[in-house]
């Protein structure tokens, strides 16, 4: 398979703390790598640092082969092939569903408003909200909204989808209906980074499973491997916090 | 009260009231586009136009609008700039209403999460875009109370406009009095023009309140 992503080396740090410590990550095409890890280890960071939203001071992350240079100019051409979702959802308040969706496409790609608003509308259907293109996201469940999250960044056609613990916000009866719509994703073959504390779901959707703690991949392997047989005293540790037996 | 003496001063009243009218438009458009752009450059902090701007608002925001109408129809022709009364009431009324109009607008951006900016940011729009899209619309949405309640507050503020000699309503009020001495019909009249000029405004402010509202917050 093709290198879709490579992290090379990349540090990232606040004054003198390291937050990123050298961390090396590839994505192949059509793989979906999850990534855990305690709270405040790095890994919300390493996908702001993907997309550029957080400057680096080592190493350098290379889209298919091209290294992005966080020069002005060219960023947003990088992140139109980048999607992300966030944890809080982030639709647009004065927009409606449909307004949300075709924005980017209308703006950036210039497309046709009717071709977008079909295109949106056939994404709406397959996760069950064809019938809220009207409605505003305060009109919205948080699932909901997050589902409407999911195919707004879809609509631009990423080569690469960054999903930023994307149910945390949400109700334990919400979680569900917007996993479901990842995993469905993963199986048609999207390439995703995910970052998430749903370790079942981690587990089901997983292609590869990274574990960072205090800013560095401590351990990587199979879904299997990982859960059933951790090699780190780390992620045992870890992994053991989430159980109740 | 004479119904007489009310008909008699009712043409004055009306002249008045379409200069009143027309002035206090005039400077509550300068002070909207002025507030907009020093609001701009305020949040996004742009290095030396923010101070510029910061500075005009504080002068602005914390000086009468009868001592700044005195400056700029006394005191600018003194260095050779001399314009019409109703040109420096328009753009007194102008510059004031910036100040408060800037602080209104300026709430509304810095409202708006960063985190909103970072959306749009991750579908590859570019700044314009975000800012036209996403940003204004939504700082809009949110300033419209604050606007609104401005732009009655500036209305009000042109009863200022007799101290350079304007014949506003004010003005006509006064001279009528000082005239005839029929206090009570000039000052009923002065009443009844400020409420037809303000009614309408309040009315139409709701009314824009609750639908620019009602996409963000319902009705």
């Amino acid at each position: 398979m093709d290198e879709i992503l490579n992290i090379n080396n990349l540090t990232k740090a606040y004054d003198d703390i390291n937050v990123l410590d050298h961390v090396n990550l590839t994505v192949k095409k059509g793989e979906v790598v999850v990534i855990v890890g305690p709270s405040g280890c790095g890994k919300s960071t390493l996908l702001r640092c993907i997309n550029s939203f957080e400057p680096i001071r080592e190493g350098k992350v290379i889209l298919d082969g091209e290294t992005i240079n966080p020069c002005k100019g060219k960023l947003n051409e990088v992140r139109e092939r980048i999607g992300m979702v966030f944890q809080n959802y982030e639709l647009f308040p004065h927009k409606t569903v449909l307004q949300n969706m075709i924005l980017a496409p209308v703006k950036v790609k210039k497309i046709k408003k009717k071709e977008a608003e079909k295109e949106a509308l056939a994404l709406l259907d397959r996760v069950g909200l064809s019938g809220k293109k009207n409605s505003y996201p305060r009109q919205l469940s948080g699932g909901q909204k997050q589902r409407v999250a999911i195919v707004r960044a879809l609509m631009m056609n990423p080569e690469i989808l960054l999903l930023d613990e994307i149910t945390a916000a949400l109700d334990p009866e919400m979680v569900r209906e917007v996993l479901d719509v990842v995993i469905n994703l993963a199986k048609e073959g999207r390439t995703m980074v995910i970052v998430t504390h749903e370790m079942a779901f981690a587990r089901a959707v997983a292609d590869r499973m990274v574990f960072i703690d205090g800013g560095r991949i401590v351990e990587e392997g199979t879904p299997d491997d990982f859960f059933e047989n951790p090699k780190t005293e780390r992620l045992r540790k870890f992994l053991d916090s989430f159980s109740y037996q | 009260m004479d119904p007489e003496v009310l008909i008699d001063y009712f043409p004055r009243y009306a002249e008045a009231f379409l200069l009143t009218v027309r002035l206090g438009f005039t400077g509550i458009f300068i002070a909207f586009v002025l507030g907009i752009v020093s609001a701009f450059f305020m949040h996004f902090k742009v290095p030396v136009l923010s101070q510029f701007f910061g500075g005009y608002i504080e002068v602005f925001r914390n000086t009468p609008l009868l001592v700044q109408l005195f400056f700029i129809y006394f005191g600018l022709p003194k260095i050779g700039i001399a314009t019409s009364a109703e040109v420096c009431g328009a753009i007194g009324l102008g510059l004031l209403g910036g100040s408060y109009m800037a602080e209104g607008f300026r709430s509304g951006l810095d409202a708006v999460s960063v985190s909103q900016t970072e959306s749009a940011l991750a579908l590859g729009m570019t700044g314009g875009q975000i800012f036209f899209n996403v940003i204004f619309p939504e700082a809009f949405t949110l300033s419209v109370p604050a606007i609104v309640a401005n732009v009655i507050f500036l209305l009000k503020e042109t009863s200022i406009f007799s101290a350079i000699s304007l014949m506003d309503l004010m003005f006509t009020a006064k001279d009528l009095i000082g005239l005839y001495y029929n206090t009570t019909e000039a000052l009923f009249l002065l009443v009844v023009f400020y409420i037809v000029m303000l009614i309408p405004v309040s009315v139409a402010g709701n009314l824009i309140e609750r639908k620019v509202r009602y996409k963000m917050f319902g009705a």
